[in-house]
């Protein structure tokens, strides 16, 4: 059994970057997630049906689509790309941190949704009580809302994170598939795929693909339950 | 000092009341639907009306003439909701501490003690509200409400969603409340007995609008106002004084404008003032003084006003040496005894008719707080 736990360092390194892409998509989309799902959740304001529909588009547009609009507006041509380079120096293109820019967006979808949900959920009578006793409403989001929203924050940040583990179509449109920058999990199996003799290697990375997705979607489950256990009080 | 004049819309809905009230306990009385929640939301700043003007010790919360309006958690209002709305993730303690961190005087050390002591909610406070009984959350609610240190309570029936021995419970903490802490209350309910224990004046509404409103045993003993405070409870209310302890035969006499009462013994010293409330139900008229009867209370008086009724009773105001005193006879009755106003009458009212529900308060002897079990 020893060929399934021999990996090479540049199995390793996909492991790696992919487990690094994830997090950082999750940690990076998760404040804009919030301000956005509060905004869906409780604003009045001209446009809300648009920002809707673009904060749900990743969720129905191929991924190719997706990517290549990315790259369109964050390459190094691109609208938005050309600027942070020039001005800012930060480059998303053939970047790990691209390939953690097209996660976020197509992860983005289920954070907002997640989030979004929990929101409406929340009794607004608790919000009004604690205006009775003198809070404003920045203390009532942070002592009240933020608290009984956690669940759904929590699951909001698993499925980003589950998402962005499985991500290919965006990244390998946007950031391509360099070996050691923005090779993830899915685009090394892709490629051993594509490559003679690297069955063995796709079956190993496959393996892992699907332990670390058990691993993570049990952990959110617990996480959730104990979330969930804690703002109610049981 | 709090006056409130407001007209609001909701839906199909039109509430336009005003009322005035000093200090004590006010009660907003009504049927549900009668508008007195969005009364009192308006007064804790939590609706803004179409129009109105609502004033408390002098300062203008909500003017709509001049715009201002004055937002909830600056009014110092506190609040205690129907649901008790007690944060679920928070503990007992931490709910009641909540307001605190607003309010601009902390108050001595000992206040949060006093007020755990005296709503019997010491025990609870490491636990979540989950895991507390109806009745320990409206007590809960209560305390967190008190504890933001404010200069008016707004209790939006407080006891309706808890059973009747749970409300016998809280009734007495209320009590406390009115007694030892100075502060001034709007009371919602629709419950007469609670409004005519705790009240010490009452607004009655309907419809959103106020059909009357004034000092509680006056309003109580209103016949015109009968269908809306409820002709089965229907009573007067008679201010009395301990007057002495009949110990060999248990019990307690009060005395009155109208007269001496004997009442079943009562826990309460010599000279205590006592609310009696008497159930229109439970008086008879005689037109002599009866003789060879049981009952024990006779209060000379005259009729002073007769209700207008097609139904099988009437109830009559009777004058007794100044109170007035509530009656319901049959009709039949009525005309039997030739009762007209000016007439002179006894009221004969059994003993044991005071029950517990009788008497207005002042009964001592607070229920255990922990006699009350747990929800599972």
């Amino acid at each position: 059994m020893s060929w399934l736990v021999a990996f090479s360092p540049e199995e390793l390194t996909a492991i790696r970057l992919s487990l690094r892409v994830a997090f950082w998509a999750m940690l990076g989309s998760l404040p804009v997630g919030i301000v956005i799902a509060l905004m869906l959740s409780r604003g009045r304001f001209w446009g809300k049906a648009l920002l809707n529909v673009l904060v749900y588009l990743p969720l129905v547009l191929p991924p190719v689509v997706t990517g290549y609009v990315l790259l369109l507006l964050f390459g190094r041509r691109g609208l938005i790309g050309e600027f942070l380079a020039d001005q800012l120096g930060i480059v998303f293109a053939f970047r790990w941190t691209g390939a953690a820019l097209a996660c976020a967006v197509m992860g983005f979808p289920l954070l907002v949704r997640s989030i979004r949900l929990s929101i409406d959920a929340v009794d607004r009578r608790l919000e009004d009580a604690a205006g009775t006793l003198g809070a404003n409403a920045l203390w009532i989001f942070a002592t009240i809302t933020l608290p009984l929203i956690v669940p759904g924050i929590l699951a909001g940040m698993i499925l980003s994170f589950a998402r962005a583990l499985g991500e290919f179509g965006a990244t390998i449109t946007f950031v391509s598939n360099i070996p050691g920058e923005t090779q993830t999990l899915p685009t090394a199996v892709y490629a051993l795929i594509q490559t003679p003799g690297g069955d063995l290697a796709a079956l190993r990375l496959t393996l892992v693909s699907i332990v670390i997705s058990m691993v993570a979607l049990f952990a959110s489950e617990a996480l959730i339950e104990r979330a969930t256990r804690r703002t109610l009080g049981f | 000092m709090l006056s409130v004049a407001v007209e609001h819309s909701l839906g199909d809905f039109r509430l336009d009341a005003a009322f005035e009230s000093g200090g004590g306990v006010s009660a907003l009385f009504g049927r549900s639907g009668a508008g007195k929640t969005s009364l009192v939301n308006a007064i804790a700043g939590l609706i803004r009306p179409e129009r109105g003007r609502i004033v408390l010790d002098g300062e203008v919360l909500t003017d709509t003439t001049s715009g201002a309006f004055v937002p909830a958690r600056c009014r110092k209002i506190g609040y205690v909701f129907q649901e008790g709305r007690l944060f679920p993730h928070l503990t007992v303690r931490q709910n009641l501490l909540y307001g605190r961190w607003f309010a601009s005087r902390r108050g001595e050390a000992g206040e949060v003690a006093h007020v755990t002591e005296l709503l019997g909610i010491g025990a609870l406070l490491g636990r979540r509200p989950a895991n507390l009984s109806g009745g320990e959350k409206q007590r809960v609610a209560i305390g967190r409400a008190l504890l933001a240190q404010p200069r008016l309570l707004v209790m939006d029936e407080p006891l309706a969603s808890l059973d009747e021995e749970r409300k016998g419970e809280i009734l007495p903490y209320i009590e406390g409340l009115r007694d030892e802490f100075a502060i001034p209350i709007v009371y919602v309910s629709h419950a007469i007995a609670e409004v005519t224990r705790l009240a010490t004046m009452m607004v009655v509404m309907s419809e959103g609008r106020v059909a009357a409103a004034g000092p509680t045993a006056e309003i109580m003993s209103r016949i015109d106002l009968l269908p809306l405070t409820g002709r089965a409870e229907a009573g007067a209310i008679l201010n009395t004084l301990i007057a002495g302890h009949d110990t060999a035969f248990g019990l307690t006499r009060l005395r009155a404008a109208a007269g001496e009462l004997r009442v079943p013994s009562l826990d309460l010293p010599v000279g205590a003032a006592l609310r009696v409330r008497i159930r229109a139900r439970d008086v008879m008229i005689a037109l002599e003084p009866p003789q060879g009867l049981s009952a024990l209370n006779v209060l000379p008086g005259t009729v002073a006003e007769i209700g207008a009724s097609d139904a099988a009773s009437v109830e009559m105001r009777l004058d007794c040496a100044g109170e007035p005193l509530l009656a319901r006879l049959t009709r039949r009755s009525v005309e039997n005894l030739g009762l007209v106003p000016g007439r002179q009458v006894y009221a004969v009212i059994k003993s044991i008719a005071f029950d517990h529900q009788a008497f207005a308060g002042a009964v001592p002897a607070l229920p255990g707080a922990d006699a009350e079990t747990r929800h599972a």
